[in-house]
């Protein structure tokens, strides 16, 4: 492997997707990023590959790849790779890339994906851009992009006329959105917050077509220096925010009767198939559980209807539901900043509004 | 054996942030904070001190203002703070950060009962991926997430944070840890600490300090060795406000009409 120098741009090609198992499942996150490396993949003339590391994963999990667009799936497969360790994934990952020279690698930015992507990048001496939020390697796409959401005054503004990925991310908890560009090395590595991309619809064509190659890795023991003794899931189930088609949050606005509060939220969620999402005040005092946080160190969801009760609008919460399509924000604070974001608000008492909601949907659900 | 913690400087997000005309940030304008998971960070390895005695050194890349947070870590019982400050330093991207921290942490010298520490993000970058290359470059195994920390000579029994639970991993000595909130309560300042700190030592390390170690090439350090750049920076988009309704009626009407119940 001697001859691997990442800056020799010309000799790679391709775009690649780390695809996350846990317990022989594919995570969600890697469809989400194979329709968004479809895209990429379009729009560069080239191939794109679903990387999968495991032990004994069903073989239809891993054709199913091919129905979210990839082309080709790297199936490496040995029992060291059965849970995720650094030590083994990040061996394999940078042997293959080292071997294969994708010019684009993406990764889900989950806790496996945030541990492996640095460890990768610093050994393939290349960049890892974090939790991006739009990709493009395609100069007029990323222009229209800045024109909708950018004051930059894209037609008096130079582009050079290339294929760089331009990869785009909040930072400054969100007061601040940078593109950021690895132009001398390869691969371009950027990781993903779940929730970010949309998936595309599953298409059976590309599920019959795609092309498994299956891999036994140079991976021994040795290799792996920590030793997983138990992996442990949480006693009570997780709330799954991210696939929610409703999202109701609670804030500190429920402080005054916390237990009203938040069953009343389950209550209007209840009406509307939804799930109970929060603020961070909220899983930091305790009242819900973490998973529930909704926001920038939170989830991202964009759910069909959003629903904020008691939540002030701070930016790291807005980063996480800005992109809902409709949101509805009740705060007794004609000022929140909240209703900047809304689509619809109503300044009043979250306990004397909610009641009256979840009355007149009842009522019009009934009707319909 | 030795406790060696990275920690970072940060604006204070959660006040007032100031963003300049060209999309960049006035960092002139904010106020500063230690990092809030490297204060985490540096209770697990005053933990560490309480309970085996072990040296407890945190190291800082940064201007020459940080002097002050790392003698504010030191009253709060740090033996030693390291600052990394150097011109060719500056504008380094991740990969060039930690080219630098695992230079200087070379240069404290990471025995075998030793434990490297860093926050597992900061909240200006974001990236959490200072840490990982960290111990990349030392060739060092790593845990990230960290919520709990046994340890029962070389061995360390930790657990590793998960989003629907957590793994328990065993891992020896040296190796580094990210280490989050969950993790500890981090300790106030205490008086004889803020007596004392003045006295403690605290080295600086430039770039002569660092320059013979291979980790440190004109083109692995700085602006210029960075891979990634910024290309474009921008305020984020205010998305326009919708409308405000005066009564539930009126909204539950709106919805219903766009067939959104
Ligand atoms: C690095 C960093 C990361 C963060 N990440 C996140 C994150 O992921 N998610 C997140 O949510 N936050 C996050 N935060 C915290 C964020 O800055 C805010 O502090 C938090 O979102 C505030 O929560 P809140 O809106 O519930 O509370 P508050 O800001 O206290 O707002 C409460 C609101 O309720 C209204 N209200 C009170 N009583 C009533 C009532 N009876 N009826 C109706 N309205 C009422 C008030 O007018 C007020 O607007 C982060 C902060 C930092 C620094
Ligand atoms: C808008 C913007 C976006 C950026 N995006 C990227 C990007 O996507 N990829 C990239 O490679 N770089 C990026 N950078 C550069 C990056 O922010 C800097 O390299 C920064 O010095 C370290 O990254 P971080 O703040 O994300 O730290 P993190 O990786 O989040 O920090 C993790 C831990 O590492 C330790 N640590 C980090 N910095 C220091 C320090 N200076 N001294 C001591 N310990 C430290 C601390 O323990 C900290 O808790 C970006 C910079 C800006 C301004």
């Amino acid at each position: 492997m001697a001859e691997f120098n990442a800056m020799d741009t010309a000799a790679f090609k391709g775009v690649w997707v780390f695809c996350e198992q846990r317990e022989g499942q594919i995570q969600t996150i890697s469809y989400q990023l194979l329709s968004e490396g479809r895209k990429l993949a379009n729009d560069l003339g080239v191939e794109l590959c679903g990387v999968v590391m495991g032990s004994g994963v069903n073989e239809d999990y891993i054709k199913a790849l091919g129905g979210y667009g990839a082309d080709r799936v790297y199936y490496i497969d040995s029992p060291l790779l059965k849970d995720y360790t650094t030590d083994g994934y990040a061996k394999v990952m940078c042997d293959l890339v080292m071997e294969k020279k994708p010019e684009i690698v993406l990764i889900g930015a989950t806790n496996l994906g945030r541990d492996l992507g640095p460890r990768c990048a610093a050994r393939l001496h290349t960049g890892l851009t974090a939790d991006c939020t739009h990709l493009d390697v395609d100069v007029e796409k990323y222009k229209e992009f800045l024109r909708t959401t950018s004051n930059i005054d894209v037609d008096n503004t130079k582009f050079e006329q290339n294929t760089n990925l331009k990869m785009t991310r909040p930072a400054f908890g969100g007061h601040l959105m940078a593109t950021i560009i690895c132009p001398r090395f390869r691969p371009q590595m950027s990781t993903v917050r779940p929730g970010v991309m949309q998936t595309q619809p599953f298409d059976e064509a590309g599920a019959a077509k795609v092309v498994v190659e299956k891999i036994t890795p140079a991976l021994t023991a040795d290799d792996i220096h920590v030793q997983i003794l138990d992996i442990k899931k949480s006693a009570k189930k997780m709330v799954d925010l991210i696939g929610a088609d409703v999202v109701v949050s609670v804030g500190r606005g429920i402080s005054s009767d916390v237990d009203k509060g938040i069953a009343l939220a389950e209550e209007l969620a209840g009406v509307l198939g939804g799930v109970v999402g929060a603020s961070r005040a909220v899983t930091d005092a305790g009242w819900l559980s973490s998973d529930h946080q909704v926001g920038q160190t939170g989830k991202t969801v964009h759910p069909r209807i959003y629903i904020a009760l008691g939540i002030s609008g701070a930016i790291q919460h807005v980063a996480g539901m800005q992109d809902s399509e409709t949101i509805i924000a009740v705060n007794k604070n004609e000022s929140a900043p909240i209703f900047d974001v809304a689509s619809y608000g109503i300044v009043g008492d979250l306990f004397k509004v909610v009641p009256e909601l979840i009355k007149e949907i009842r009522a019009i659900k009934a009707a319909n | 054996m030795k406790a060696i913690v990275c920690v970072k400087q940060v604006p204070d997000t959660q006040g007032k942030v100031a963003v300049k005309a060209d999309g960049t940030m006035d960092r002139a304008a904010m106020a500063t904070i230690t990092n809030p998971d490297d204060l985490n960070a540096v209770e697990a390895a005053l933990q560490l001190k309480d309970a085996t005695g072990c040296e407890v050194i945190v190291v800082t890349m940064g201007p020459a203002p940080a002097e002050g947070m790392l003698r504010e870590l030191m009253a709060r019982g740090a033996d030693r703070g390291v600052l990394v400050s150097a011109r060719e330093f500056g504008g380094s991207d991740t990969f060039a950060t930690s080219q630098i921290l695992a230079a200087a942490v070379n240069k404290i010298g990471v025995g075998p009962d030793d434990i490297v520490f860093c926050g597992r993000q900061a909240i200006d970058g974001d990236t959490a991926q200072v840490g990982p290359q960290i111990a990349e470059k030392l060739h060092l195994p790593q845990v990230t997430y960290v919520t709990d920390i046994q340890k029962n000579g070389n061995d360390l029994v930790v657990k590793r944070q998960l989003e629907d639970g957590y793994m328990e991993i065993k891992v020896q000595t040296p190796c580094l840890l990210t280490c989050i909130k969950e993790l500890n309560t981090p300790r106030y300042m205490s008086i004889s600490g803020i007596f004392e700190c003045y006295d403690k030592p605290l080295d600086v390390f430039d770039y002569n300090t660092l320059k013979d170690d291979p980790l440190i090439e004109a083109d692995t350090i700085g602006l210029k060795g960075s891979p990634t750049n910024v290309y474009k920076s921008f305020a984020p988009p205010v998305k326009g406000a919708g409308m405000m309704v005066e009564s539930v009626d009126q909204l539950v009407g709106l919805l219903n009409d766009k067939h959104l119940i």
